[in-house]
């Protein structure tokens, strides 16, 4: 690529990621175009309330407040040095032609490089009554309480496997909610045997903490090591119920649970470009495969943020700028040595750290095991954890496309992106299989469900 | 070495036919190998519009298509699976006094094959499908006529192939097929079959197997690009098509609306297709001209698959030129689905009793001798000329 010509960028996502790429991009002097589906920008950690609903960043963000409030303002700093979509879907990518659908209308964009940063979503994992009304996924009571500031419940009860429930904890005691629970499904013992790990990232370890103390300070239970978990209730939730290691039975009554289990990468649109796509042991999911620096194993398509790895918001922000500067330098203009070395550094801390914290949480799949043959596993569908066992025992399904295709689980309007993890893994169990060999459901456009009048 | 197996007949390719003949081998008692490069049932077979139709087709395939048709009403009990089989009846739609014209001369010609077909007027139409949104001049109703899902079918018929004792091997492509004085010698990787007779029912992978026997054939990957929305209340209660073929449009009893538009891309590297998003796109337009009820559905999926497409647009069903004991059954242009039942028994007829009631001389491998082989496309597949489903 030569220098002369300035190569037309699109950054897909404005949270931590997308903001930081972008910031990059114009300091060397592109000028890119900046496309979310989502109204304002921030991403999912420093989602915005609607104008007019605002209330105080200390309020919203806690800790964050200030990276959050540096996030908002980014984009009023660069102006119209950058090109900016919200309300903005990318429903498809055909190697660098973006399908976009704004205000129900379809568009398209060509571009000669393209930095996805579409972030993550909660990691939904089925127990008895998890469709009952009243029960939201931890990132959806967050956001209730961002975007709307409102808490899902008077009562309310927290369920995860990740270092979201703490926070989501903290954040809703904080905003004067009754948290009457915060149990993590995962066991103590990790926590501590993996926290020499943790102290790669001693700051974030001590907020962690900071989080842990206050919620056991201000009066919210912690427990941990759940097994046998349900939700019960007849119209809607009223009591959680799981039962501890030492085979105890427990009962909170609530009013309303945040439950969900980690965090899941959003890879359709890297897979829809082709990326290649791989196993990660650690979390148990498919993700495109990134360099360091920020690749994907497809030219001029750069991966950033918690799309492509779980890393959190403070990694989001470093491999937005990390893959922007990667950008810069393919393209023939001046990169920042110092500031590469860095970031690299800086990088590297933080992978030792998520390793270690990924192992503090492990994946839940006992939840699975517990789960008898009528529970719903795919919502949009209604099929029950026992067709998907069927389907392996009676049908030789042992892939999960197949499964797809004879039973419909992920075949409805989220195309899986909810269910198909936990299908996949009941599927593998079902089948006493390694879960990467059940292999993963198929990308195809759209990512989202799109209007069909919309190219009228 | 890897292993080895010794069989009567050894099939390359897992699509319906494929298994459809491993099924009517076994019958006969044949010991039987199916060798499939991927999963069975997951080439066209299964990704298909699900059309069940005789209507429109080529009047030389109406035979076998006639002959297919009874088979689909005994499919759930042969299989032990519902196929979701259901004559909802197929209309084909004229939007000009040409269409009308044609519509009129093929329901005479179909009947003298045995194929009954309804003329309706404007009125009849429209008040039959008060929802149609294009004024059409007439229809032609072939009630008879139906759909199924595709994703079961397949895969239905290698279990039952299996569970009839046939040798049934997914992930194993074919590499080389070679005719030795003694019969057949099928390699792929770390297995050898060795067999007295061979069927090449590879679909669009069958040009290669028939070159390996000196049949060089002019067959085209065809990839159909196919939508579905949400599920939606039930009113298409036809399987709709046109003249022309650029709409086809159904609805599954679960609500989802299925409809196609254009082609889709190949990728020569994996041997799939990819749908096209601008034939996507043009594929909705055209759909919501016919059937504007559908102006608030959405789509959640768009996919393609990959037939082999001839020339003539009808396939190659018949013993080889070249090579005692092959039989080849390929090419079916973007309408095999119907016939997918009925073609493993003209095979399983070629390979018992040397022949078959089913009149196949239109489809002899040979009738292109000549023709030099076309080159795959790299542009969208089967979108200029559009293929009725
Ligand atoms: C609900 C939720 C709450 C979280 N809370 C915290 C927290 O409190 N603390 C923490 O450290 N981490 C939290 N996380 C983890 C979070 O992923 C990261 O902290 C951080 O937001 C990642 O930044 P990102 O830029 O990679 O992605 P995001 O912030 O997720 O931003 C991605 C953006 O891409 C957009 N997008 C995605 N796909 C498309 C598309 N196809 N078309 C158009 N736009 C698209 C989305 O609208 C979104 O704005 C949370 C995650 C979730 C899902
Ligand atoms: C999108 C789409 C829509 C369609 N709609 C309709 C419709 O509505 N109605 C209708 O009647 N028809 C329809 N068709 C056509 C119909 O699906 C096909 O004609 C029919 O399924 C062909 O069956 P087959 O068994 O020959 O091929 P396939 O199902 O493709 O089977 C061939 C198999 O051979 C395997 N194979 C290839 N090479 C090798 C090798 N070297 N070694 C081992 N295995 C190999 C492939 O993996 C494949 O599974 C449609 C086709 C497509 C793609």
């Amino acid at each position: 690529m030569s220098v002369a010509k300035l190569p037309h960028v699109a950054v897909v996502g404005a949270g931590p990621a997308g903001l930081r790429a972008v910031e990059v991009l114009v300091a060397g002097g592109l000028n890119p175009v900046l496309i979310d589906e989502a109204p304002r920008s921030g991403g999912q950690i420093y989602r915005r309330p609607p104008p007019g609903a605002e209330r105080p960043a200390a309020d919203l963000y806690g800790f964050e407040a200030a990276k959050a409030t540096a996030l908002h303002g980014l984009l009023d700093r660069l102006g119209d040095r950058v090109r900016y979509r919200p309300n903005t879907l990318v429903w498809s990518i055909e190697g660098k032609r973006l399908r976009l659908l704004a205000d129900e209308r379809f568009d398209a964009l060509e571009v000669d490089a393209m930095i996805l940063a579409t972030g993550a979503m909660d990691r939904v994992l089925p127990f008895p009554g998890w469709t009952l009304p009243g029960v939201f996924t931890l990132g959806a009571a967050q956001i209730a309480l961002k975007a709307q500031g409102v808490a899902i419940g008077r009562r309310v009860a927290l369920i995860g496997a990740g270092p979201l429930l703490p926070l989501v904890a903290h954040q809703y005691r904080k905003a004067g909610a009754e948290v009457v629970l915060a149990l993590d499904v995962t066991a103590f013992l990790p926590k501590v045997i993996h926290g020499f790990g943790l102290l790669n990232a001693p700051a974030t370890l001590a907020k962690g903490l900071w989080y842990m103390a206050r919620n056991v300070l201000g009066g919210v239970p912690m427990r941990f090591g759940a097994r046998r978990l349900r939700v019960e209730g007849t119209d809607r939730v009223e009591a959680v119920v799981w039962t501890d290691a030492r085979g105890r039975e427990h009962r909170v009554a609530c009013d309303a649970v945040g439950a969900s289990f980690g965090l899941r990468s959003e890879i359709q649109l890297a897979d829809l470009a082709g990326c290649r796509i791989v196993f990660d042991d650690l979390t148990r999911q498919w993700q495109p495969e990134r360099s360091p620096e920020g690749r994907s194993s497809v030219v001029d398509v750069y991966l950033a943020g918690d799309g492509a790895a779980i890393g959190g918001a403070d990694v989001a922000e470093l491999t937005g700028a990390r893959a922007a500067l990667t950008l810069l330098a393919d393209h023939g203009r001046p990169a920042d040595a110092a500031r590469i070395d860095r970031l690299d550094r800086e990088l590297a801390r933080h992978r030792r750290f998520r390793r270690a914290l990924e192992a503090a949480y492990p994946f839940p799949g006992h939840l699975l095991d517990d789960l008898a043959d009528t529970e719903t596993l795919c919502r949009c569908e209604g099929i029950t954890v026992g067709a998907v066992r069927a389907a392996a025992r009676e049908r030789d399904v042992d892939e999960i496309n197949r499964l797809k295709a004879l039973t419909r689980t992920g075949m409805g309007r989220c195309q899986g992106r909810v269910c198909g993890q936990a299908a996949a893994e009941i599927l593998a169990r079902s089948r006493g299989v390694p879960v990467e060999t059940v292999g993963r459901l198929r990308g195809n456009p759209p990512v989202k469900p799109i209007p069909i009048e919309g190219g009228l | 070495m890897g292993e080895r197996l010794d069989v009567d007949v050894a099939i390359v390719g897992g699509g319906t036919a494929a298994c459809a003949a491993a099924v009517a081998l076994r019958r006969h008692g044949l010991t039987v190998a199916v060798l499939e490069k991927r999963r069975c049932g997951a080439g066209a077979s299964g990704v298909n519009f699900g059309g069940v139709r005789q209507q429109g087709r080529d009047l030389r395939e109406l035979p076998l298509s006639r002959r297919a048709r009874p088979l689909w009403d005994g499919l759930n009990a042969l299989l032990g699976e519902d196929v979701e089989f259901e004559a909802t009846g197929h209309i084909k739609l004229a939007r000009s006094e040409a269409d009308l014209e044609f519509l009129e001369r093929y329901r005479i010609d179909a009947a003298a094959c045995g194929l009954e077909l309804t003329m309706m007027g404007a009125d009849a139409v429209h008040a039959e499908l008060p929802w149609l949104g294009e004024k059409v001049l007439g229809a032609s109703l072939s009630p008879t006529d139906g759909q199924a899902n595709p994703r079961v079918v397949g895969p239905a018929f290698a279990r039952l192939a299996r569970r009839m004792g046939a040798e049934v091997r997914e992930h194993t492509p074919v590499e080389a097929v070679a005719h030795t004085g003694s019969g057949f010698v099928v390699t792929a990787p770390g297995l050898e079959v060795r067999a007295r007779r061979l069927v090449n029912a590879a679909g669009a992978g069958s040009g290669l197997v028939a070159a390996s026997f000196g049949e060089a054939v002019p067959l085209t990957p065809l990839s159909p690009n196919m939508l579905v929305t949400e599920p939606m209340p039930y009113f298409v209660s036809r399987s709709i098509g046109v003249c022309g073929g650029d709409v086809y449009v159904r609805q599954v009893r679960r609500g989802n609306v299925v409809f196609g538009g254009g082609g889709g891309w190949q990728d020569h590297e994996r041997g799939l297709a990819r749908p096209n998003d601008a034939e996507s796109l043009g594929g909705m337009k055209r759909t919501l001209q016919v059937v504007p009820g559908l102006a608030h559905a959405r789509v959640i999926r768009t996919w393609s698959g990959v037939d082999g497409q001839m020339p003539d647009a009808i396939p190659v069903i018949g013993p080889s030129r070249t090579t005692p004991d092959l039989v080849h059954a390929f090419g079916f242009s973007g309408h095999g689905f119907q016939l997918g039942p009925v073609i493993g028994e003209i095979i399983c007829e070629l390979l018992v009793d040397g022949a078959t009631p089913s009149p196949i001389e239109p489809f002899a491998i040979d009738r292109f001798d000549g023709l030099a082989s076309a080159a795959p496309a790299d542009a969208p597949v089967g979108g200029s000329t559009h293929t009725e489903h």
